[in-house]
């Protein structure tokens, strides 16, 4: 269940990798249909962003997935077979991983204690500091991240490497999706870049990612599908080596639904 | 992937690897100026409060008044380690007096009252103490009232549990042929116990020190040279075997209070090496991030609640045993805020996420030292809280200034 070997473990075929399967996935808050007969496919080794307005239901997607509401119909298939994720914990021992935007991590302890806090590693009831140094620097290293010490508290870190330290956290359990909610917000260019490269380190290792994101630049520079919500309800669907921005703009906003339906190869329409 | 044998943590060019013992000292230095103060205010805190009152009164730094201020310190120490483990959740139990009271007048009650063994008694007073904290936790997760609320009003229910037990009588003398206050009072660690106890826990820091930058060097890590650990062992081994031959020129080290400062040891241990110590920093640090990577946050809550009230609980046999009685005003007065301030003034934060179990045993010395020496100067009370008082301020802004400095650093 922990991370170990510094070399990828899957070594499935990918993009035939079929992980999650979602059909008909419906929610509702009270009077509010946050969701309504929603599909979404991941694969592994493949990148996957979920677009939409406000409100679009990006997030209620992500909690469902994450275990934080559970759905009120439809199915959710993980590799598959048919899963219910009532609880985070369930969702993370299937090996569903989730970074939240807001990263979680406790700023006043140090980048190892953050990478495998409530999963430590121990030799006789004791920390076992040593060996879980060690890996958080292979880990690091694979992913090509720039940390500068291990050993400072995460506070000491810039927005870039906190980000790199909550993504790198969701390796440690060696799962099967990260969900990714707006990695990106809040960076500047070069460490935008910096995650953005981490996400392709993370479709390189064969996970499924999905990516919840307001920019499409980075949407476009990274991902493999782009799935968009709207209102609800899926709102198109694009492989990004054949679309635009103009295109997903006009998915998100319905401002052509014609054209997101008739639009070059759309894999799926609303 | 290839991996080369180049140490892994050096393979960023931008990492900062201290290296040999000026880069250690260094190192202190830039902590310090980045507002990561560790114990370094209190030790000098200490010693400027030492010097003023030796030059004073000459008899302050008498190997008598020392001892006598190790025996004071050791009752409200115990309660003030208790506290710390709520602080560094970034939470308060302002009830540990009261918890500590209630328990002497139960050992007082039960054993000469009731004739019930001591040991069991002590077991009661214990057990007592976890209930108390089990309820505040339960409390504090099931319903999420603030802490200071809710063990205001255990502060208040426990002192009248304290006087229900204690019952007309008002005041309970225990027999000073009981063990228990042999142990407060008469106890003392014979010199060569004393110096073999240290000579072993020297050994045990230097072999664990060893052993561990061995195992850093053959994962690739970088490791403590040899010649700073054997410094370290040195500096220890000196400053406190310095410390036990004074002590030692009169009645020497006593058992309570060596007691005391093993408890403290025993939970620096399990605070900075298990995996309960690492969850209570990152609940006290962000309780969100602790609950979504896993970690039992209520569990936290009642489990150190439980074990602060027992330290409470303990401090109050402690006392009991120091006084050789119990009484009305057992726990009462200031020794409910002198525990918390203790671990305030040893450099645990208000704040949460922060703090050491050894700021208990410096926080404690440092009240103690300035009630002895207040005392020998003038017996007169009232300056003494207006003094301790305006320490524990000192000691607040330190903490929220150097707060804010690490906020500046980088080091939060």
């Amino acid at each position: 269940m922990n991370y170990r070997s510094p070399i990828p473990a899957r070594t499935r075929t990918r993009t035939t990798d079929h992980v999650l399967e979602l059909r008909g996935i419906s929610k509702r808050f009270g009077a509010v249909r946050a969701l309504s007969e929603v599909d979404l496919d991941v694969y592994g080794g493949e990148v996957v962003a979920i677009v939409g307005d406000n409100g679009a239901g990006k997030s209620t997607l992500v909690k469902i997935l994450s275990g934080v509401h559970p759905q009120d119909s439809g199915t959710i298939k993980f590799e598959g077979t048919a899963v219910s994720i009532p609880t985070p914990t369930a969702a993370r021992d299937l090996g569903i991983e989730t970074v939240y935007q807001d990263l979680s991590l406790c700023d006043n302890l140090d980048v190892v204690s953050n990478l495998w806090l409530g999963r430590e590693l121990r030799t006789g009831g004791r920390l076992d500091e040593v060996e879980m140094e060690q890996r958080s620097w292979m880990l690091l290293r694979e992913l090509s991240a720039r940390i500068p010490s291990v050993r400072v508290p995460v506070a000491a870190l810039s927005g870039g490497q906190r980000q790199t330290v909550a993504i790198a956290r969701s390796l440690i359990g060696n799962p099967r999706v990260v969900i990714l909610d707006e990695p990106t917000a809040a960076l500047g260019v070069a460490q935008t870049a910096e995650v953005l490269n981490l996400i392709e380190r993370l479709r390189e290792r064969g996970l499924g990612v999905i990516l919840i994101s307001h920019n499409i630049a980075d949407v476009l520079a990274v991902a493999d599908r782009v799935v968009v919500l709207r209102l609800g309800r899926n709102g198109g669907e694009f492989r990004v080596a054949d679309t635009t921005s103009e295109m997903i703009i006009a998915a998100i906003t319905g401002a052509s639904d014609l054209a997101a339906r008739r639009g070059p190869t759309p894999l799926r329409s609303a | 992937m290839t991996v080369d044998r180049a140490p892994l943590d050096a393979s960023d060019e931008r990492g900062l690897l201290p290296e040999g013992i000026r880069a250690a000292a260094g190192n202190l230095v830039a902590r310090i100026r980045g507002g990561d103060l560790g114990a370094a205010p209190v030790i000098a805190g200490l010693l400027l409060i030492w010097i003023v009152f030796q030059l004073l009164n000459p008899n302050f730094l008498s190997s008598t008044n020392l001892v006598n201020l190790t025996m004071q310190s050791a009752a409200l120490g115990t309660s003030a380690i208790g506290v710390v483990l709520v602080l560094l959740l970034g939470e308060i139990d302002i009830s540990v007096g009261s918890v500590s009271g209630l328990a002497s007048a139960i050992l007082a009650v039960g054993y000469v009252q009731m004739g019930l063994p001591i040991a069991l008694v002590i077991v009661a007073a214990l057990a007592t103490g976890a209930l108390i904290g089990l309820a505040f936790g339960l409390l504090r997760t099931r319903f999420g009232v603030p802490s200071f609320i809710i063990t205001l009003a255990g502060l208040l229910a426990i002192l009248g549990f304290q006087l229900f037990v204690l019952g007309k009588t008002g005041s309970i003398n225990i027999p000073f042929d009981s063990w228990i206050v042999q142990f407060g009072q008469q106890w003392f660690l014979p010199p060569w116990a004393s110096y073999s106890l240290l000579g072993v826990s020297v050994l045990l820091f230097a072999v664990s020190q060893y052993s561990n930058s061995r195992r850093r060097d053959a994962a690739g890590l970088n490791s403590t040279s040899t010649m700073l650990i054997v410094v370290r062992s040195v500096v220890l081994l000196v400053v406190l075997g310095v410390a036990i031959w004074y002590l030692n020129l009169t009645r020497g080290v006593g058992a309570m209070f060596a007691l005391f400062i093993s408890l403290a040891v025993v939970m620096h241990f399990v605070l900075t090496r298990t995996r309960w110590g690492r969850s209570v920093y990152a609940v006290g640090g962000n309780v969100e991030a602790a609950r979504r990577a896993g970690i039992r946050v209520n569990r936290v809550y009642i489990s150190v609640f439980m074990l602060c009230s027992m330290f409470a609980a303990l401090g109050g046999v402690f006392a009991a045993a120091r006084l050789a009685a119990a009484n009305q005003g057992s726990g009462g007065a200031d020794a409910n805020l002198t525990a918390i301030a203790a671990a305030v003034i040893g450099g645990t934060s208000l704040f949460g996420g922060r703090g050491s179990a050894f700021s208990a045993v410096l926080g404690i010395l440092v009240i103690m030292s300035i009630t002895s020496g207040l005392t020998l100067i003038n017996p007169d009370s009232s300056i003494r809280y207006v003094i301790t008082g305006a320490v524990l301020l000192f000691a607040v802004v330190i903490d929220s200034l150097s707060r804010r400095s690490r906020a500046a650093a980088g080091r939060a």
